[in-house]
């Protein structure tokens, strides 16, 4: 900007984030306390590292990168300690459980179904959320009540309750367990995506659009879904986190993932019984979790900072 | 108002024969009940005779007629698991310990978690606010089970006076309660964190700065009352957490309540009793829902009722 | 207002009811130390009207929440100067103290009426706290009959009703209002007015200046009134001191800035103003950007931007010269010319 107008904007040296012409420190302020604002400057390494190497490599490369069977283990080896304690060998790195399979292989091998989980949960619940969001915060009417009925419905489904009573009947099956989270996690994605749409849809290039002759679906697709893409990201990154934690809660409780499957919440369950003399089985798969979704939260967090500084913190 | 009320009453009345269409229908398409309850051996008349009791042997639509008219009169028919019993008295039996723990871990979550939120955000940047943030991205990461059984492992059995199951003393309560408080501790400080740093910002608190007003004032007044409208919203799940069972805790702490007692349910596939619960729970979550709402306009002179329908 | 003028500043003593002298206040930002206000000294005399002009971010704001020393923390520190009234450096004052002066002797109206109240307060619970605040011992009784006369004397139509009402049921220019009302409501002999009609319509802010201007005449109350519009100032002020990066370039009385302006900013703002008859044309502007305060260069701030800057203006700050009567800017052309 070559000319700085003198009369710039209104002059609202504190106001909210209505100046967005940048032209100096004191002029760019684009928040109330810019010396306060959250570092969205800094990218989240360690996060991101935990989020690749924990969770993401693992679930890829699980067959690639583990020399032990997940499912079947040497009964002469089992309860071996982790590598560093007496007893333990670097054969089984963070030591085995009670069928002798080795711990640090079944947490690689959980990594897949984690990640298996989270993202078909989420590509079913975005997408049927988004629409059904998308089209009742833009035509509002008997559309949005329906909709906001549903979700109020669906979130109140008492799920674990639901989940136990068709494992019950049917057993537990990843088909099960996918299809019980994704039941719910389209509302979520329904409720921020009408809410956004009902904000965007007021919006000056909304208008404009209007006005020019667009249809309906061309402003959804055009204007409104780019505008809310970035809230949908944060919330995908934070729902990967929460479907992670809901998926091992269920198959802790034998709702889940069926038992000798590694999944991460099977494993914990698993070493439950010895956790006074074999405390590592329970303990490295629940950090595995808590250091994953941990690290979801720490980047979902950060991307809505760095994505738009002004979208409210939900829970 | 009051029309409102209505209003929202009758959508939660739909939601909640939805939720009972959805379990009903979910629980008997998926199979049997008697395949799983019934003796090996049992011969095919004193089948047939329990299958009438029970009335599986009429169609689908019937029995979930039935079902809705037996259930608006609190009738959920005899469990099948404890004959001599009705699922509603099982449930209410249940109850209690549940509540119990659940005002404990209420009482927690409120008194730990709004004070550091508060804490936190007016001490923003301070030692003291980054290790709540570091508390509070701890409690909604930590998997729950997972954490009650290290407690188990690391607290509990060391010094061997604290339970690490069933219901007993004051003592039975802490390890069962706390867990279930965690991730309500976490939530609750982060919202009051936020909604606190947003009002500390504003210009009202500005004014109120200028008008002479104390420091300890503009926090508690000035700064609180705006800020402690969004987290309402909150308090609806955690009296539903109480009501309806924290499941995952009460199955590791073998506590005695209805989130235990859900698990033992479904596993032997008693039905009445499932179907219950399942109504119970959702019929909390709405009543919950609709008294957050109500609570709103107190406490908010903006909102007028039915503009806050899915906040 | 049926005055018991109990403090200074209701008669006209001859001295100021407020001086500054030397006010030196910076802001520790993450991109380096902003000289947010850079050594201002000025004077406020009882029942005038006093503008403080310039460009958004030239300090302006920033001094006015030091003369009442909350400058936002921990970020910006009052570093040095003095703010006497009624005899006290204010600086020097405790936390304590300074809160007794807070709306009893200085107040302050806010730019946005919209964010000014407290959403979840009635109007006349937040005029009765600032009553209460200053006045412990009154009676309730007391307390609503004074919130209905400071309703009362900014004009709001049946303030008996308006007390009931909260924030969100209120237009801006009566939200506007009823923050005057908290202002004046402890009679304080100073009131800071922070670009109090930016945020409303047009035809409301010419009103809201008369009911200022109203509000000084009968109370002899003196005020402060920053903005960045020349024609704010024209329209209501006696005199007018223009602000560039922290410094007071120019002041005097209205009529002689209007008159002569010495300082080429002062000139270059005049020339910018936006007027009726120009509406449809280009609004006008300064030559390059307002500088940031935080690298300044040694000499005159105005230099980089000046049409008409000498090599001296480059080295040094200019000096305050008198050029009229009560008249003074601080520039090294003003010098050449004496």
């Amino acid at each position: 900007m070559p000319i700085g107008r003198l009369f710039s904007g209104s002059g609202r040296e504190w106001a909210t984030p209505s100046a967005s012409r940048t032209t100096g420190p004191i002029e760019g302020r684009r928040r109330r306390f810019p010396w306060l604002r959250t570092r969205a400057d800094k990218v989240p390494w360690i996060p991101i590292f935990i989020i690749v190497f924990l969770l993401l490599l693992p679930a890829l490369l699980a067959d690639v990168i583990t020399v032990h069977d997940p499912l079947r283990g040497v009964l002469a080896d089992r309860l071996t300690p982790p590598a560093w304690i007496e007893g333990g060998s670097w054969t089984y790195p963070l030591g085995t459980d009670k069928q002798g399979r080795d711990l640090l292989t079944r947490i690689i091998y959980g990594a897949r179904i984690s990640l298996a989980v989270a993202s078909l949960t989420i590509l079913v619940g975005a997408s049927v959320g988004t629409t059904l969001g998308l089209l009742a915060g833009y035509f509002g009417g008997w559309i949005d009540r329906v909709v906001s009925w549903l979700i109020d419905t669906f979130l109140s489904l008492p799920i674990v309750l639901l989940a136990l009573v068709i494992v019950a009947v049917i057993g537990p099956s990843f088909v099960t367990i996918v299809t019980i989270i994704a039941i719910t996690m389209w509302a979520y994605f329904a409720r921020q995506v009408r809410g956004d749409t009902l904000a965007a849809r007021e919006a000056e290039y909304v208008a404009r659009s209007k006005v020019a002759g667009s249809s309906a679906w061309r402003i959804l697709l055009r204007h409104i879904l780019p505008n809310i893409a970035n809230t949908l990201i944060v919330l995908a990154t934070l729902q990967v986190g929460v479907v992670i934690l809901e998926e091992s809660s269920l198959s802790f409780i034998g709702a889940g993932i069926p038992r000798p499957n590694p999944s991460w919440g099977v494993m914990v369950a698993g070493g439950r019984d010895q956790v006074l003399i074999a405390w590592w089985i329970s303990l490295f798969p629940g950090l595995a979790i808590l250091l994953v979704v941990l690290s979801l939260n720490l980047l979902g967090d950060w991307l809505r900072d760095f994505l738009d500084p002004k979208m409210r913190q939900r829970r | 108002m009051a029309r409102y009320i209505l209003i929202n009453s009758v959508r939660g009345v739909l939601t909640i024969l939805a939720v009972s269409f959805i379990v009903f229908f979910l629980a008997r398409l998926t199979g049997d009940p008697l395949d799983v309850l019934a003796p090996v051996d049992m011969s095919r008349e004193d089948e047939q005779a329990l299958r009438e009791q029970w009335g599986l042997d009429k169609s689908l639509p019937e029995q979930y007629q039935s079902f809705i008219i037996n259930a608006l009169q609190g009738d959920f028919g005899p469990s099948f698991l404890y004959p001599t019993e009705t699922a509603a008295g099982i449930i209410a039996g249940r109850l209690p310990a549940s509540i119990r723990l659940g005002l404990v871990a209420t009482v927690l979550v409120v008194t730990i978690g709004i004070p550091l939120g508060i804490f936190s955000a007016v001490k923003r940047g301070s030692l003291a606010d980054r290790i709540a943030k570091g508390l509070a991205l701890f409690g909604q990461s930590v998997p729950e089970f997972w954490l009650a059984i290290m407690l188990i492992w690391l607290i509990a059995v060391p010094w061997n006076f604290i339970p690490t199951s069933g219901i007993g003393s004051w003592s039975s309560y802490i390890l069962p309660s706390f867990v279930i408080a965690i991730f309500g501790i976490a939530a609750l400080l982060r919202l009051f964190r936020s909604a606190m740093l947003e009002t500390l910002g504003s210009e009202y608190i500005k004014l109120a700065r200028l008008k002479g007003v104390s420091e300890f004032l503009v926090i508690m007044k000035h700064a609180l009352k705006p800020a402690s409208i969004g987290p309402l919203t909150f308090f609806g799940g955690v009296a539903v957490r109480m009501l309806t069972g924290a499941t995952v805790v009460e199955i590791v702490f073998s506590w005695p309540g209805v989130g235990l007692l859900a698990f033992e349910a479904a596993n032997a596939r008693d039905f009445p009793v499932v179907q219950a619960l399942a109504l119970f729970t959702a019929t909390v979550i709405v009543v919950m829902n609709l008294l957050v709402d109500v609570t709103y306009t107190f406490l908010d002179p903006r909102v007028r009722l039915g503009q806050r329908s899915l906040a | 207002m049926n005055g018991t003028a109990d403090d200074g500043g209701g008669a006209s003593v001859a001295g100021p009811v407020l001086e500054v002298k030397d006010l030196v206040t910076h802001l520790y930002t993450r991109w380096g130390i902003t000289k947010a206000v850079d050594g201002v000294s000025l004077q406020l005399f009882p029942g005038e009207m006093l503008g403080i002009v310039g460009e958004s971010g030239s300090g302006k704001s920033m001094l006015a929440l030091s003369l009442v020393r909350l400058v936002p923390e921990p970020a910006g520190r009052i570093l040095g100067g003095q703010v006497f009234l009624g005899g006290r450096d204010l600086l020097s004052l405790s936390e304590k103290q300074m809160r007794k002066i807070r709306g009893r002797e200085v107040s302050m109206i806010l730019q946005d009426p919209q964010q000014s109240l407290n959403p979840v307060y009635s109007v006349g619970n937040q005029i009765a706290e600032a009553i209460r605040l200053h006045d412990v011992a009154v009676s309730s009784r007391e307390v609503l009959e004074r919130s209905i006369a400071a309703l009362h004397s900014v004009q709001v139509p049946a303030p008996e009703r308006r007390l009931r009402s909260f924030p969100h049921q209120m237009s801006g220019g009566m939200k506007q209002r009823v923050v005057g009302a908290m202002a004046i409501s402890c009679r304080p002999s100073v009131l800071i007015a922070d670009e109090p009609t930016t945020a409303l319509d047009v035809t409301i802010q010419a009103q809201y200046l008369r009911l200022l201007d109203e509000i000084r005449k009968q109370t002899s109350i003196a005020i402060i009134l920053i903005t960045h519009d020349f024609g704010v100032i024209a329209e209501s002020c006696d005199r007018v001191a223009v602000m560039y990066a922290g410094r007071i370039v120019e002041q005097g009385p209205v009529s002689d800035i209007f008159d002569k302006p010495e300082h080429p900013y002062t000139q270059a703002l005049l020339k910018a103003r936006p007027r009726l008859a120009r509406k449809a044309e280009r609004l006008p502007s300064i030559e390059g950007q307002p500088p940031s305060l935080i690298d300044l260069p040694p000499g005159c701030s105005f230099a980089p931007r000046c049409p008409v800057a000498l090599t001296s203006c480059e080295n040094q700050y200019p000096p305050s010269f008198e050029v009229g009567d009560h008249h003074v800017a601080a520039c090294w052309l003003v010098e050449e010319m004496l």
